[in-house]
């Protein structure tokens, strides 16, 4: 559980559908600004979008799962995201995500068992003339490299 | 004193912002009068975070700042890179479409008008639509987002249709590995992106807009929303541009981690808050595009090359360029690069120039093996192709493509069957689940490339059949390109695959 974040509750929902339902196609904006708010779509908005937009159930479940940034759950408490794709690859990004795993402790992309933090793949950052490339709880690494990730993740971790 | 400090996500991701803090907080210390200005990159990602000072007699660099060096920096005592605009990687380039980038602060509208900002706006805004859509086909623009559409062609379609409502929709959805010339020019000159898809709206009588910007560019996502925001106070959006009577305004839909949601239709699903999968074509999104109407889908720098074309004049840029690719291209040179970065030029650079005299070969000092050329559905080329021209149809004549102009370098260590079996598993990832070719296909893909590996003789043509497939049954490029890489890595690279280079031949 992550400590940090509000509990879904049917009114907050419902005003964040209201502020951006008066879009052209208000879908995605409202599906981000639940993201924002929760770290997650929570299963309890979908009736709630369905019934504001005039759509059936199935049809928003479908758009949330099309897409590879809403989440089911709640990330890990710090995110890192290290990029695969071609340019990062021509530059060590294979092995750089597969210490950092290692360094954390994880067998593949997911969550630690404690939470605190989730590796997920990105496919390029735009940043694939300084490859490779990552980012951690929003910011941009360039020239990444995993001690370096891992020291940040621990200090970020690190009580105060 | 004035100090620029790149706000360009390149130069932030290697430290510009505690630069920037060191610079302050030591100017501070000091009691120096110093504006800092958080400028866009010029494109040197291999001098980031660059540093420029001015202190009334031009801008001098500073590359690869560290917080550390501030007060070597304000002291002018720091190793320095000579003026900017003489660094021979910039001063060997035509910049037309980046001209602005990296040399005025983003946000700001007057800096943007004292460097032509609005000079082609104001053009467009005295002439009809037929006039300027005339204007755009003189200078012989293509579609800069890797199809290579007349860009002035797809605009007469949408002038001509009869509508109560049309769309300019800007496609900034810039998922290629290896490109990230729409971000670099969306954070260092939103204004020009802005500009160019108002004049577009004057030429269709498309009075709305959308930027469909992809969720992993969060920097350009704020620039752009800013500018939009201050454009629209300045009256150069909103029912009354310019003074002109007309009306034109635009907003930032932000993308959610589709790669396909690039492609056109796609998108146009995604923006009505569908799921991303491609419409079949006809009906073409010129006709039927987003809600339903006509509709430009363009890319950023197809759009953000048009002011300049207005500014300077059609044949201006028609001058530039090689057979039927017209004008500058902005080069994204990633990978394995000694000097990675954007450059600008007239097409026709050979690919070898491109990769060993501005690139300056491999960032790890050993040969260059392989250079995939426009992103994940580009084919690799090797290096005894080195002396094709960059141009839609020489590489078209080669088995492959410019596409969005990215150009991702590997070295010798490169295992070419792993990034053929790459390409296969970013197909399947991403595909929309439309068409069989592609959903199935890129599976089937990379279970033959991975009983290539194992060493099954037969595989080898199983692979090539199902490329074929792909290519002659998707229903868009996604499955239908996939085959570029996969099948270039195995003509250009049969030992990779397990071949000795003589059974190969
Ligand atoms: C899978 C796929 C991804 C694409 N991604 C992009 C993209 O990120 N940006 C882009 O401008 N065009 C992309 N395209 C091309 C668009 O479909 C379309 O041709 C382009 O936006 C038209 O604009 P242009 O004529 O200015 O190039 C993609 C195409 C495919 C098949
Ligand atoms: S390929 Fe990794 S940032 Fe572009």
């Amino acid at each position: 559980m992550r400590q940090d974040l509000a509990t879904p509750d049917s009114e907050t929902i419902r005003a964040i559908i209201a502020a951006e339902r008066h879009r052209e196609g208000p879908l995605l904006p409202i599906l981000h600004a639940l993201q924002a708010e929760y770290d997650h779509i929570p299963e309890s908005a979908l009736p709630l979008i369905a019934e504001a937009l005039a759509l059936t159930r199935a049809e928003v479940h479908g758009v949330v799962t099309f897409y590879h940034d809403f989440r089911e759950a709640p990330a890990g408490r710090h995110v890192v995201k290290v990029c695969r794709a071609e340019a990062c690859q021509s530059m060590g990004a294979n092995d750089m995500a597969a210490r950092l795993l290692d360094l954390l402790g994880l067998d593949g992309y997911g969550t630690l068992p404690d939470g605190s933090v989730t590796v997920e793949p990105v496919y390029c950052l735009g940043l694939c003339a300084c490859a490779p490339a990552a980012m951690v709880d929003g910011t941009l690494l360039g020239r990444a490299d995993s001690p370096a990730i891992a020291a940040k993740l621990a200090k970020a971790e690190a009580p105060a | 004193m004035k100090v620029y400090i790149p706000l360009d996500s390149a130069a932030v991701a290697l430290g510009a912002d505690d630069v920037a803090d060191a610079i302050r907080a030591e100017a501070s210390a000091r009691g120096l009068d110093v504006q800092v200005i958080r400028n866009g990159t010029r494109g040197m990602v291999f001098l980031e975070p660059l540093v420029e000072v001015d202190c009334g007699a031009g801008r001098i660099g500073y590359g690869n700042a560290s917080p550390a060096d501030a007060g070597a920096i304000l002291d002018g005592t720091a190793d320095d890179l000579g003026p900017v605009e003489d660094i021979p990687y910039l001063a060997k380039q035509t910049r037309l479409t980046f001209a602005r980038c990296g040399v005025i602060d983003p946000l700001s509208l007057s800096d943007y008008e004292a460097h032509g900002g609005l000079a082609g706006l104001r053009r467009a805004i005295a002439m009809s639509g037929e006039e300027i859509v005339e204007e755009v086909k003189t200078s012989g623009l293509r579609g800069r987002g890797g199809a290579g559409f007349p860009t002035g062609i797809k605009w007469d379609t949408v002038r001509q249709a009869q509508a109560d409502q049309k769309y300019i929709v800007c496609n900034a959805d810039e998922g290629d590995s290896g490109t990230f010339a729409d971000r670099m020019i969306m954070e260092g000159d939103p204004f020009c992106l802005i500009e160019g898809m108002a004049i577009a709206g004057l030429a269709t009588g498309a009075t709305r807009g959308f930027v469909y910007l992809r969720s992993e560019y969060p920097v350009a996502i704020g620039v752009m929303e800013e500018a939009i925001r201050r454009a629209r106070g300045a009256k150069v959006l909103g029912d009354d541009v310019l003074a002109s009577g007309r009306t034109f305004d635009m907003e930032v839909r932000v993308g959610a981690g589709a790669y396909v949601c690039g492609e056109e239709t796609s998108l146009l699903n995604s923006l009505e808050g569908k799921r991303g999968v491609v419409r079949a074509k006809p009906p073409l999104p010129a006709l039927e595009g987003a809600f339903g109407k006509p509709t430009v889908v363009n890319n950023v720098i197809s759009l953000a090359t048009v002011p300049v074309i207005f500014e300077k004049g059609a044949q201006h840029y028609a001058d530039f360029g090689l057979g039927r690719s017209r004008g500058t291209i902005p080069l994204q040179i990633a990978g394995n690069v000694a000097r990675g970065g954007l450059f600008e030029t007239a097409f026709g650079m050979p690919l070898g120039d491109i990769v060993n005299d501005i690139g300056g070969g491999t960032a790890s000092g050993r040969p260059v093996k392989a250079v995939q050329v426009g992103g994940p559905l580009g084919a690799y080329f090797a290096p005894h192709q080195f002396d094709t021209p960059f141009g839609y149809e020489e590489f078209d004549g080669e088995g492959g493509l410019i596409g969005h102009a990215g150009l991702t370098i590997f070295d010798d260590s490169a295992d070419m069957l792993g990034m053929a079996r790459f390409a296969m598993e970013f197909c399947a990832v991403e595909s929309c689940g439309k068409c069989t070719p592609c959903r199935i296909g890129a599976v089937r893909g990379v279970e033959t490339l991975d009983r290539i590996a194992a060493g099954d003789p037969a595989a080898q043509e199983v692979l090539t059949d199902l490329c074929d497939t792909m290519t002659s049954g998707s229903l868009c490029a996604l499955g239908g390109f996939t085959p570029y890489p996969v099948m270039s890595a195995l003509r250009l690279f049969p030992e990779d695959f397990g071949a000795t280079k003589e059974a190969a031949e």
